[in-house]
């Protein structure tokens, strides 16, 4: 478990980060995300104590770890682990020495150095490219050396600092595969700070936007992304593009309201409304239960509370697009005089 | 005009033997002192820079400023302005010995520089992952810095062996022994051209074989 309450950073009078207050609890996997110069790196740095923090508290294992220095400071960073962005091999060193480096600086046996390495470089499955070296690793490999080195020390919780940027697609889906797996297997709390929406979508319980510094919007990532009309729900799950509406079309916006909606809405909504045309539609797992974006086109002589109220059965919520409809006839307009 | 014979040939090697051995052995000599000592005052220089782990501007800028005082006369006119400190520490201004503290005090200077560069090649990002990992300061400079910069070390000290050869010659104009004495005293002085040649070809035989190895152990260090 992780409390970050009141965190402030102020270099000379500019103020990098206003008073952050989050929370992680012990086994899960939280998301800051944030557009570049919001202060994202500054958090990482200051959580894992590469920055002291000008005011606020870092709280790991019901200690304050930003109020320690010298020596205390020193073993309490060993509490977080920390995977950075590129991993941060030390190139001169091969994969199984890279991992034992912070046992061998924490001054652990050699034979525990040995065992812990093996053990580690197998869970992230990367037993074989022990005697590597980083040039002749992937990115993505080299990333797995960069989380099995964060866990050397056992910490309790572990910053992800940017650590699937600049990876491919594929790269990217093991590393999160691997990061759930860390959280379900050994309970770790997981921090991950990420420009990536698709990291938020697939691995995040809860997610928190940082915009100047500040925590903007946050919540659990299952309710933003149910939130009609938020920024960050918006930035993590876009409204798929409407191609041209067709003529005569009232267009709405539906998105998922409920726990669960029966795959079979479609045609049971087309039962009591008549045609549906569907116009476009996103609709993906997240956090255990499904989500839905769809504009579909429906008669314009529909009564409209007739047709929220028989989406809201199906654990649906329906909204009239008022800008889209005058589009439409704006447009049927146009073509007429023409 | 009077044709000056040059030294036979067949007694060359008798003169040119022991000079490159007065040579080699300035040479290590000095470099011992320059890598003990250039070596962590370049550590310092960078550590105590802004980008350094422990930056301070105070024992930045003077010890900065004092290693730019080793480099900043010209190799002769160092030697000369040296000589008290020359004759308090060996009693002796000419010779092997004296050469000694201005070779070093130039090389520990031309080193501090080229380990700060080297050390500075070292991306900050490693630097913390020390750091994040509750490491000591020591074990970082160690176990992080050192290791990492260690191709461009190996290439610093090449360069400085080098620079400390044609020192060596400098000095052999106060007696200090060696090719470079050779080289003034028969070659230039009496104009003894079969000794220039001989040495002017041992000397480019010696540069081009250190920097060969050099080149080699950089490579061989490099992943």
């Amino acid at each position: 478990m992780i409390e970050i309450s009141g965190l402030t950073k102020v270099y000379g009078q500019t103020t990098v980060l206003d008073g952050i207050d989050f929370t992680v609890a012990d086994g899960e996997i939280a998301a800051v995300v944030g557009p570049s110069g919001a202060g994202k790196s500054t958090l990482a740095r200051c959580i894992n104590l590469l920055e002291r923090p000008t005011a606020g508290s870092v709280v790991v294992g019901g200690r304050d770890l930003a109020a320690l220095s010298g020596r205390e400071l020193r073993r309490a960073r060993r509490e977080i682990g920390t995977v950075f962005q590129s991993a941060n091999l030390l190139r001169r060193l091969t994969a199984a020495q890279n991992v034992a480096l912070p046992m061998r600086h924490r001054g652990l046996e050699d034979a525990e150095v040995r065992r812990r390495v093996g053990d580690l470089l197998e869970r992230v499955d990367m037993l074989h490219r022990a005697n590597h070296f980083p040039s002749q690793l992937s990115g993505g490999q080299r990333q797995r050396i960069g989380i099995a080195r964060g866990l050397a020390l056992r910490p309790s919780v572990l910053l992800a600092d940017e650590a699937t940027s600049g990876l491919d697609p594929e790269s990217t889906r093991s590393i999160l595969g691997l990061l759930t797996g860390l959280r379900d297997e050994l309970g770790v709390t997981l921090l991950v700070i990420t420009h990536e929406m698709d990291v938020v979508r697939g691995i995040a319980d809860q997610v928190a936007q940082l915009d100047h510094g500040r925590i903007v919007e946050h919540g659990s990532v299952v309710d933003v992304v149910r939130r009609s009309d938020s920024p960050l729900s918006r930035a993590l799950l876009p409204m798929p593009p409407t191609p041209r509406a067709p003529e005569g079309l009232a267009l709405w916006t539906l998105r998922y309201a409920a726990d669960v909606v029966s795959p079979f809405w479609l045609s049971r909504a087309s039962a009591q409304l008549g045609d549906l045309a569907l116009l476009s539609a996103l609709t993906e797992e997240v956090g255990g239960s499904s989500v839905g974006r769809l504009t579909v086109g429906l008669d314009p002589n529909q009564d409209a509370h007739r047709v929220a109220s028989v989406f809201e059965a199906l654990g649906i919520t329906a909204e009239r697009q008022i800008m889209g409809g005058i589009g439409v006839v704006a447009g049927a307009a146009g073509e007429t005089a023409a | 005009m009077i044709p000056l014979l040059g030294t036979a040939w067949h007694d060359v090697p008798g003169l040119l033997g022991p000079a490159v051995w007065e040579t080699a052995r300035t040479v290590l000599i000095v470099m011992s002192v320059v890598v003990l000592v250039g070596g962590p005052l370049g550590l310092l220089i960078f550590n105590t820079s802004p980008l350094g782990l422990t930056p301070n501007r105070a024992v930045h800028v003077s010890i900065s400023w004092i290693a730019n005082l080793g480099r900043s006369l010209p190799f002769l006119v160092l030697m000369a302005a040296i000589i008290p400190v020359t004759r308090w520490v060996f009693h002796t201004t000419i010779g092997f010995k004296a050469a000694i503290i201005p070779m070093s005090v130039a090389g520990v200077a031309f080193f501090a520089r080229l380990t700060e560069n080297a050390v500075r090649e070292v991306p900050r990002d490693l630097l913390d992952v020390g750091v994040a990992s509750g490491s000591s300061r020591w074990q970082i400079i160690s176990g992080i810095q050192l290791r990492e910069a260690l191709p461009g070390l190996v290439a610093g000290v090449t360069l400085n062996v080098i620079a400390m050869i044609e020192y060596s010659a400098i000095a052999g104009a106060i007696g200090s022994g060696g090719v470079g004495y050779l080289a003034v005293n028969y070659g230039y002085r009496r104009f003894d051209n079969n000794i220039m040649l001989a040495c002017i070809v041992v000397l480019i035989a010696l540069v081009q074989l250190i920097q060969f190895s050099g080149d080699r152990v950089v490579r061989a260090l490099t992943r």
